[in-house]
């Protein structure tokens, strides 16, 4: 009976694991196609006769390592910056007494509520107005702060224990020394959530480089260089998929390295945002 | 006495660091958050190409507005398409993704099966990648050659391959098809925002239905981690105790883990209908919208008409109106969950 039930659960959970994971593979296997191979043999996860030619065309003779490196600048910008200045916001909110804090928090789980696509047009406007169209600061600026990072940090100080502060207090330490010396190192687990959770928005985003540096290919990242590739093709006939996968594959290694390499934090990351719902 | 101003002191200097802590943080959620917001919302009620600087535009009251809700024309009708293929396509990723979300969670965290982590890593590894990457990885896969349909015609010898983004019927007008009615019955006719009724009940059109599958697809392993975090959050004690009172497995999860799963399942049904309602990166990369304005949404039609057709007022107002439509499916959600309460 118990057998039964552990073949069925194994069976189950491989065939699901089949379908989340093997066209990865098979993309993957497919950019050392040839177009013709791609067409011929569409399910083999590897190629009959291999050719480097996709990647020697992503890699050499286009814009992708431009767009890679552009992809990292604004992702470590942002990441930076939002490390910084949510987890400043954060202990504020959690920790120091000051008239208006409840305000202040109140806007934050509004800004919450706010739908990312509602803002396309408000942030073209605004970045506009400010003469940030086509440029990093377009990029990075508006990802620098965000409401859920804000939240995150703020929960995460309020589980630390305040003797050690109030100790550095006494020591005659002020507010940004013990900020910085004494609880930004006892709050790795949340930075590193924090750093993930950071990480993969800015690398993946779409929607901002879209509307802030469509016009300079010099400024393009990766997700949004890649969709340049093929757009809304009437189904595909006629793209060159083996180039096409290779830049798919080219934007989601670096970003796969990282979360297997932090997948334990990853799941913090998840469960983090189910506690706060 | 000392000692009081002493501490009305640090509580002078915590009043002024608390504020320079939160300032950065304040001004980039004001600047590029609210200002933005308010700024749109006037633009609005404006007529604005974009091109021409932001104060050349010209008010135009409420018509925007009009144009999109009221008066017939195609702006109307493309903004009807847009709420209904919307519509279809939350309506069939949401349910989709939560049920099998928490089937996976329930599986994944039974207490017989070994490998928990592997299997968890790989759910949750589509939720990870770029939105761009995992939509050409699915064009490839469903493309005329592709995988899908060479798998298909094995199992299913005979059928008729399909272009899968390249195909405009409804699912329901299919269905239809099959018993026999091909076009719209006489009492059907009628139009709700220039669009007919036939129409409007026409199901997701293929194309779209793919878009679907990729959502379901890239977003399950999130909702599954959701999920587990619940489930794990479940003492121990309390399924032992309906085991010692004789619950047998169905009764211990229908009546202690269901239960208990409430407010996770209402975040994830409320974080679905936001996420679902502002799908606009596989469409952009799948189908720009076509074939024949099926995959038409909302959010890409704010793209559209601000970017490509240089009407930023009214792609403003497409905007508000969208935010408008998701408190109200996050609302009429949380009433029908709080009645099955």
């Amino acid at each position: 009976m118990t057998a039964a039930r552990k073949a069925t659960g194994y069976l189950v959970l491989t065939a699901f694991a089949l379908m989340f994971l093997y066209p990865f593979v098979l993309s993957l296997a497919s950019t050392f196609k040839s177009r013709a191979e791609v067409v011929a043999h569409p399910v083999l996860p590897w190629p009959l006769d291999p050719s480097s030619r996709a990647w020697e065309n992503i890699l050499v003779h286009s814009d992708f390592p431009l767009w890679t490196i552009n992809s990292i600048l604004v992702t470590v910008a942002a990441t930076l910056l939002r490390l910084f200045l949510d987890s400043l916001a954060g202990y504020s909110l959690a920790r120091l007494r000051w008239r208006g804090r409840g305000l202040v928090f109140t806007f934050v789980l509004g800004v919450l509520a706010v739908p990312p696509i509602v803002l396309t047009i408000p942030r073209f406007l605004v970045l506009k107005e400010m003469g940030l169209l086509n440029s990093y600061a377009g990029l990075v600026l508006p990802l620098a702060v965000d409401a859920v990072g804000i939240f995150i940090m703020k929960q995460f100080f309020e589980s630390l224990p305040p003797e050690l502060e109030e100790a550095a207090r006494i020591d005659g330490a002020n507010i940004f020394q013990t900020f910085w010396r004494i609880v930004l190192p006892l709050a790795r687990p949340g930075l590193i959530t924090l750093t993930i959770l950071s990480f993969q928005g800015t690398w993946n985003e779409f929607l901002l480089p879209l509307i802030v540096v469509r016009g300079d290919p010099d400024l393009w990242t990766l997700p949004f260089g890649l969709s340049t590739l093929g757009r809304g093709g009437a189904g595909g006939q006629s793209f060159d998929y083996p180039v096409m996968l290779a830049g798919s594959m080219l934007t989601i290694i670096p970003l796969a390295i990282v979360f297997v390499v932090l997948q334990r934090f990853f799941v913090r990351g998840i469960a983090a945002g189910a506690v706060k719902g | 006495m000392a000692l009081f101003r002493k501490r009305s002191r640090i509580h002078g200097h915590q009043s002024l660091a608390g504020w320079l802590f939160v300032l950065p943080a304040l001004a980039g959620l004001g600047v590029f958050l609210l200002a933005p917001i308010l700024m749109a919302f006037w633009v609005s009620f404006r007529e604005w190409s974009a091109l021409a600087p932001l104060d050349t535009s010209t008010p135009i009251g409420v018509k925007n507005y009009h144009d999109l809700l009221i008066r017939s024309g195609i702006v109307q009708t493309d903004f009807a398409r847009s709420l209904r293929n919307n519509l279809y396509y939350v309506l069939g990723v949401v349910p989709a993704q939560t049920a099998l979300a928490f089937f996976l969670a329930v599986v994944v965290n039974s207490k017989l099966l070994k490998g928990k982590a592997f299997f968890r890593t790989a759910f949750y590894f589509p939720s990870v990648t770029s939105s761009i990457a995992v939509a050409f990885i699915f064009v490839f896969l469903f493309s005329p050659s592709g995988v899908v349909n060479v798998l298909l015609s094995a199992l299913l010898p005979g059928v008729v391959e399909t272009v899968w983004l390249n195909e405009a019927d409804g699912l329901i007008h299919l269905a239809l098809g099959w018993v026999g009615v091909d076009s719209a019955p006489g009492w059907m006719g009628g139009k709700v925002m220039g669009l007919s009724l036939w129409d409007w009940l026409s199901g997701p059109s293929v194309a779209m239905s793919t878009v679907m599958i990729l959502a379901i697809w890239t977003t399950t392993g999130t909702f599954m981690l959701m999920f587990l975090a619940g489930l794990q959050n479940i003492p121990e004690e309390l399924d032992e105790a309906a085991l010692i009172d004789g619950a047998t497995g169905r009764q211990r999860f229908f009546k202690v883990t269901l239960p208990l799963m409430r407010p996770t399942l209402f975040l994830v049904l409320t974080l679905g209908i936001i996420g679902t309602w502002q799908v606009f990166d596989q469409i952009y990369a799948m189908t720009a919208g076509g074939p024949q304005k099926t995959t038409l949404t909302p959010s890409y039609l704010i793209y559209r008409e601000g970017f490509e057709n240089s009407a930023m007022g009214r792609a403003a107002a497409i905007a508000f109106i969208l935010f408008v439509v998701i408190l109200l499916f996050t609302g009429l959600q949380r009433l029908a969950l709080r009645r099955n309460g």
